[in-house]
């Protein structure tokens, strides 16, 4: 076929934007590059959008022009990036996860309109569809809906709404439910690719698709969400590469077969360092979030509890010590307190280093953003690797909200977190660990840490335990 | 199956293969931006969007249209200015090799 000059440079703009795509990824592999490369991909995009935008404004020009469409168009693009910017540039670095599923969604349900609309749009001209546009419309509804709806359950759990607690929602009969939407869903897809054209089945396709999502979402708890956002995240790629097989839009199949590649990847790498499985994650085993399953005392453990001064003492007068941070720090917002504490620690003389396992905090990485943003020099960030050695040599390992990753029962097997790569904080001199309760952390299983006769437990909220400490040290 | 068919569906194993060859030896630290980087890619939904937008031609059409232009510029803009955020926390990152090199020889 041939093509319009205006056409093929359309075309042209989209493989430009595609390479800027995937050498934009390639560069965020590496920390020295990745701004670099996330800056590259936008540019990318804004050429994309647009060239998009002048082969509509011309190619669709003159007595075609559609006013309407552009109104819909500019109005469109004004909300939905003024949203986006504001919301991106205001949000507190701990609660940014939450607008990752946020925007995720929204791409996601962009993704499953743009297949509704030509549905509705092939029914309005009683066009039968090919049977290419007929399987990739009904996967972008039921993959776009899914993670639409899928993704906005998993911010509001996040978040700790009220209706989307974070902790393992049972829905009643759930297996029953899930299997009876997943039926629906078949079965009218099954009937549409006959093929047939009817937009009432189309419509409870859509239905079923968007309440799979929270079914599938509500019953995992809430230390799982990085996972199960990042598995979303890909499925959106897909849902936006079926979007171009609608459109027969090259620019969106290739960046959604990419995202939904690269999404999967990362969703296995980020359960892998978790020691958990996708599978396993997706059907629901624990996956309580820290304090929500436990037992307070604990089988089988005598756990020796801490005073606050006792606490500051041990801190003030050790010459090296390590800080541990975790989920709960995230959870509590702690950062901050943890800085001003390392700070003065520093200021009397002690090293203060940080240990940060790979999956600590809300999302792998996310531990190291948010002591930056604390303003704690990275020198100071010590990769588990690198640190561990250092734990024979401390004086005091202070725990802050982990838990476990820092299980000796991790180096034997028999246990959920057997294998799973933990930090030597059991190493140190001593171990003081601030911790709400004796509650269990996602594997649901006892730390044998706070049985260990050098442990200190200081019963507290990561942020109120570390203030009480930074006032008990300047006492002193 | 048609050739044009056949092309898309081309590009659509070559871009998948090219997504799995992206990712393999990120360290860990990345893999929050480098999620929130791929989630800003996705945003491109919004060129389709842009599309059934000039193509509309009745209300419910028009309506989908700007829901769908409004969600894709959100994904676009607030993936790529957040992921900006999290990854300018990473810049200043004065790294001293040979304070490094030195621990490493003590250990």
């Amino acid at each position: 076929m041939e093509l319009s000059v205006l056409e093929t440079l359309v075309r042209v703009a989209w493989v430009a934007g595609a390479v800027a795509f995937v050498i934009g990824l390639i560069r965020m592999n590496s920390p020295a590059t990745a701004r670099n490369g996330n800056l590259l991909s936008a540019g990318g995009m804004t050429v994309a959008i647009v060239a998009t935008a002048v082969f509509l404004a011309l190619e669709r020009g003159g007595e075609a022009f559609n006013v309407t469409g552009w109104i819909i168009v500019i109005a469109g693009i004004a909300l939905g990036g003024g949203l986006g910017l504001y919301t991106a540039r205001t949000v507190k670095m701990t609660a940014m996860p939450q607008l990752v599923s946020l925007f995720n969604a929204v791409g996601g349900g962009a993704a499953a309109l743009i297949a509704i609309d030509d549905y509705l749009h092939l029914s309005a001209t009683s066009t039968l569809p090919t049977l290419q546009v007929n399987v990739a419309t009904v996967l972008d509804i039921v993959i776009g809906s899914v993670t639409f709806t899928g993704s906005l359950i998993a911010s509001g759990k996040l978040m700790g709404l009220r209706i989307t607690p974070s902790r393992p929602v049972k829905i009643p009969g759930g297996q029953l439910v899930t299997a009876a939407l997943a039926l629906i869903v078949v079965a009218g897809a099954a009937f549409l690719w006959i093929p047939n054209l009817s937009v009432p089945v189309m419509l409870l396709i859509l239905a079923a698709a968007l309440v799979f999502g929270v079914t599938m979402t509500l019953p995992i708890g809430g230390a799982d969400m990085p996972v199960v956002i990042s598995l979303l995240n890909s499925f959106t790629g897909t849902a936006v590469a079926m979007a171009g097989f609608v459109l027969d839009n090259p620019v969106l199949i290739i960046a959604g077969a990419l995202v939904g590649a690269s999404g999967a990847i990362l969703t296995k790498l980020m359960a892998d360092a978790m020691n958990r499985s996708v599978i396993n994650i997706m059907v629901g085993g624990f996956g309580g979030g820290e304090g929500t399953v436990g037992s307070v005392g604990g089988a089988g453990h005598s756990v020796r509890e801490l005073g606050m001064d006792d606490a500051a003492i041990q801190l003030a007068y050790a010459s090296s010590v390590i800080v541990v941070p975790g989920y709960g720090l995230a959870v509590a917002q702690a950062q901050h307190a943890l800085r001003e504490l390392a700070e003065l620690l520093e200021a009397r003389g002690v090293d203060v280093k940080y240990a940060i396992h790979p999956v600590a905090g809300r999302m792998p990485g996310h531990m190291n953003v948010l002591l930056a943003e604390a303003n704690v020099p990275y020198p100071q960030l010590r990769e588990m690797e690198e640190i561990n050695p250092e734990f024979d040599r401390a004086d005091v390992a202070l725990v802050v909200g982990a838990n476990d990753v820092t299980n000796p029962a991790a180096r034997k097997p028999g246990s959920p977190v057997s294998g799973m790569p933990i930090l030597d904080v059991d190493h140190a001199r001593a171990i003081i660990v601030i911790k709400r309760s004796m509650g269990r952390g996602y594997a649901g299983i006892d730390n044998e840490l706070y049985g260990n006769p050098k442990t200190g437990m200081l019963f507290a909220d990561a942020k109120a335990g570390l203030t009480e400490l930074v006032s008990a040290v300047k006492a002193l | 199956m048609n050739a044009e068919l056949l092309t898309a569906l081309t590009i659509f194993v070559l871009a998948i293969l090219c997504g799995f060859a992206v990712i393999s030896k990120v360290p860990a630290t990345l893999h929050t931006p480098l999620m929130s980087g791929a989630n800003s890619i996705h945003g491109i939904v919004v060129v389709g969007a842009m599309f059934i937008a000039i193509e509309a031609d009745e209300p419910i059409a028009y309506l989908l249209s700007f829901i769908a232009v409004a969600f894709g510029t959100m994904n676009v803009v607030g993936g790529y200015v957040v992921t900006d955020r999290m990854l300018q926390m990473f810049r200043r990152k004065p790294v001293a090799p040979a304070a490094a090199k030195a621990e490493k020889a003590e250990a």
